[in-house]
């Protein structure tokens, strides 16, 4: 795939501060060269396990070419003044060298199969792609900027959920991302989720799961409690495959689940029909009127 | 154990000998006034010194008081209460109870977690962590109140939404995100009470409204402080230290923005006067739904939307490619 031009502007990708020349598949232990591993969207080749992929790396992926992003110098402070083992800005610091984004979350405008759209990316290198107050803020704006300019929006999930580290003005963009999705959807314009490994907590209980359509991709986790708080509330064996793509199909809970390599083309097939000719003079949505 | 039952022994022990006193003194000849004075003066100076400055950690205790007043005893004191059940698609689910009432004459909708009072209630209610299909009842009883154009009050007292197989199985992620959003545009007054403890997302699923009340000693949190130590510290015995950094104090989240109003409580808690605290806040709810209903559906949806939108935080920066 040759470098968009954005993200040619963008400068070099961050390096891995180990340089290493490979990685080993968590799934079949095959030896992969991280370029053959990137030229192949990172999935293995031996058995088609899903590596994280980086958000740059899908919007690649995703937009035809050009990528307009917006509000791409927010960044977060430190509004509870926090600090745990580390500070929380040397924590966010890190994570900005680490992943060489500003925040969690990269958001923007291009075309998808020449369809325009509003495109948001979590990143999990940062901060576990965790939401507070600018995951959050970025995430309305492009909510209400997709409904400003009659788009669809297109959300690309990686998240532990609310950050901690920013408390209840964390878990308050819950609710503040929810009033923008509800808005959006009177204009009756679509909004698809895309849950990739791992979705859970604070962002698969807002806009995660608030999307008309909701696509899982192969072999992500994705759940509400993450593994360990079940494991030790209920002290139950999990059973096999509990909260993957494929266990969430099978229950019910998303729409489907799509191959990295087929997800710009399931994407985009969801995009044209939601946005294809509406029925005789049936008009968007209205805000019911009082 | 709960530090603030442990603290208030020696308050409780004072106060039964005062009455005791007080007993023998009507039935006696002998007049033990002065006594019962200069004890009750006592009791007021060690009530001082053992409630005037909780720590974050300790008012995580109170919160979580085994006598603290719960959302039933609250429901009591409406007039008229129908507990209304089952989400029409699983099950009943005893955490979050539903139904309607008249709150000083004004139909309402009620939603509430429900924390049990002993084990076997505990067990039967899971300790106030809801499933989707309690979640779901309530968006039956959120849909229902914009259709019949009643107002909502809720009682927020939640460890947080129920982490188990089954919940994870029925899409408790969907549940919370349906309410979430249902609620940010629910075109009827919102009154959310937040009255012992408020966790998580699990909290917010009943939580979104024009009006959030909090008692002066419930706590509302992203996530226990005891969660929040083993994650971020990897070390589950960090949960004190945790409680202080979150700012889960009501003078913490009125400073935000997040809670609109603090409804006092007596000294030592709201175990200590239940009827009182339990009067003030249908007293404060009644207050707020007289001005909520003043406002058309728009208004009251345009400034919940305002509400929402502002809270937040975040500085600008430019990215240094250098760097990179």
């Amino acid at each position: 795939m040759p470098t968009p031009n954005w993200l040619r502007r963008r400068g070099a990708k961050p390096q891995a501060a180990d340089d290493k020349l490979w990685e080993i598949c968590p799934s079949c232990g095959e030896r992969i060269f991280i370029k053959d591993l990137d030229a192949r969207l990172r999935v293995c080749p031996k058995c088609g396990h899903h590596f994280r992929l980086p958000a740059l790396d899908r919007i690649a992926l995703l937009a035809d070419g050009d990528f307009d992003e917006i509000a791409e110098n927010l960044t977060t402070g430190d509004p509870l003044g926090w600090s745990d083992r580390i500070p929380y800005r040397e924590k966010t610091q890190n994570d900005r060298t680490k992943s060489g984004l500003l925040e969690a979350i990269i958001v923007g405008f291009c075309t998808i199969e020449r369809m325009p759209a509003g495109l948001g990316v979590m990143e999990f290198n940062f901060r576990g792609g965790t939401m507070g107050g600018v995951v959050g803020e970025k995430v309305t704006l492009l909510v209400e900027e997709c409904a400003r300019r009659r788009v669809p929006c297109v959300l690309v999930t990686a998240s532990g959920g609310a950050r901690m580290e920013e408390g209840m003005i964390g878990l308050m963009q819950l609710a503040k991302t929810s009033a923008a999705v509800e808005r959006f959807g009177e204009l009756g314009l679509p909004l698809v989720s895309i849950l990739t490994d791992p979705t859970t907590g604070g962002v698969s209980a807002s806009y995660g799961f608030q999307a008309d359509i909701v696509i899982a991709e192969s072999g992500a986790a994705i759940g509400f409690a993450g593994r360990r708080v079940i494991d030790q509330t209920i002290r139950q064996k999990l059973p096999e495959g509990f909260q993957t793509a494929e266990f969430l199909l099978e229950h019910g809970q998303v729409d489907m689940v799509v191959r990295r390599a087929d997800m710009k083309a399931a994407l985009a097939n969801v995009l044209r029909f939601l946005t294809s000719a509406r029925y005789g003079a049936a008009e968007a949505r209205r805000p019911k009127s009082a | 154990m709960n530090v603030i039952v442990e603290l208030e022994k020696p308050l409780l022990e004072l106060e039964a000998k005062i009455e005791g006193l007080k007993k023998l003194n009507e039935t006696q000849r002998v007049d033990f006034s002065a006594e019962i004075r200069a004890l009750n003066e006592k009791a007021l100076s060690l009530e001082e010194e053992i409630f005037g400055n909780l720590t974050p950690w300790q008012r995580v205790h109170l919160a979580r008081h085994p006598k603290r007043p719960l959302a039933m005893d609250y429901i009591a004191r409406l007039d008229g209460f129908v507990e209304l059940h089952g989400d029409r698609g699983y099950r009943d689910d005893p955490a979050l109870v539903a139904g309607f009432a008249y709150l000083a004459g004004t139909p309402v909708f009620v939603l509430a977690q429900q924390k049990g009072r002993d084990t076997k209630e505990n067990l039967y209610r899971s300790f106030g962590m809801a499933h989707p299909e309690g979640y779901r009842k309530a968006a039956r009883i959120m849909r229902l109140a914009e259709k019949f154009a009643k107002p909502l009050i809720s009682f927020i007292d939640t460890p947080g939404a129920y982490p188990g197989i089954g919940a994870e199985e029925r899409g408790q992620s969907e549940a919370i995100a349906t309410n979430i959003k249902l609620m940010t545009g629910l075109r009827v007054p919102i009154v959310v009470n937040i009255i012992g403890e408020g966790g998580s997302g699990g909290a917010l699923a009943i939580g979104v409204g024009d009006r959030v009340l909090m008692l002066q000693h419930a706590i509302y949190s992203v996530a226990s402080p005891e969660a929040a130590s083993s994650i971020l510290w990897r070390d589950s015995s960090k949960a004190e230290e945790a409680a202080q950094r979150l700012r889960l104090t009501s003078e913490d989240l009125f400073e935000f923005g997040i809670v609109d109003e603090v409804v006092p409580e007596p000294m030592g808690g709201a175990h200590r006067d239940p009827g009182k605290v339990i009067d003030a806040v249908l007293a404060a709810d009644k207050r707020a739904l007289e001005t909520l209903m003043r406002l058309a559906p728009d208004e009251l949806v345009d400034q919940r939307y305002e509400k929402y939108r502002k809270i937040g935080a975040h500085e600008e920066m430019v990215l240094d490619r250098a760097a990179r």
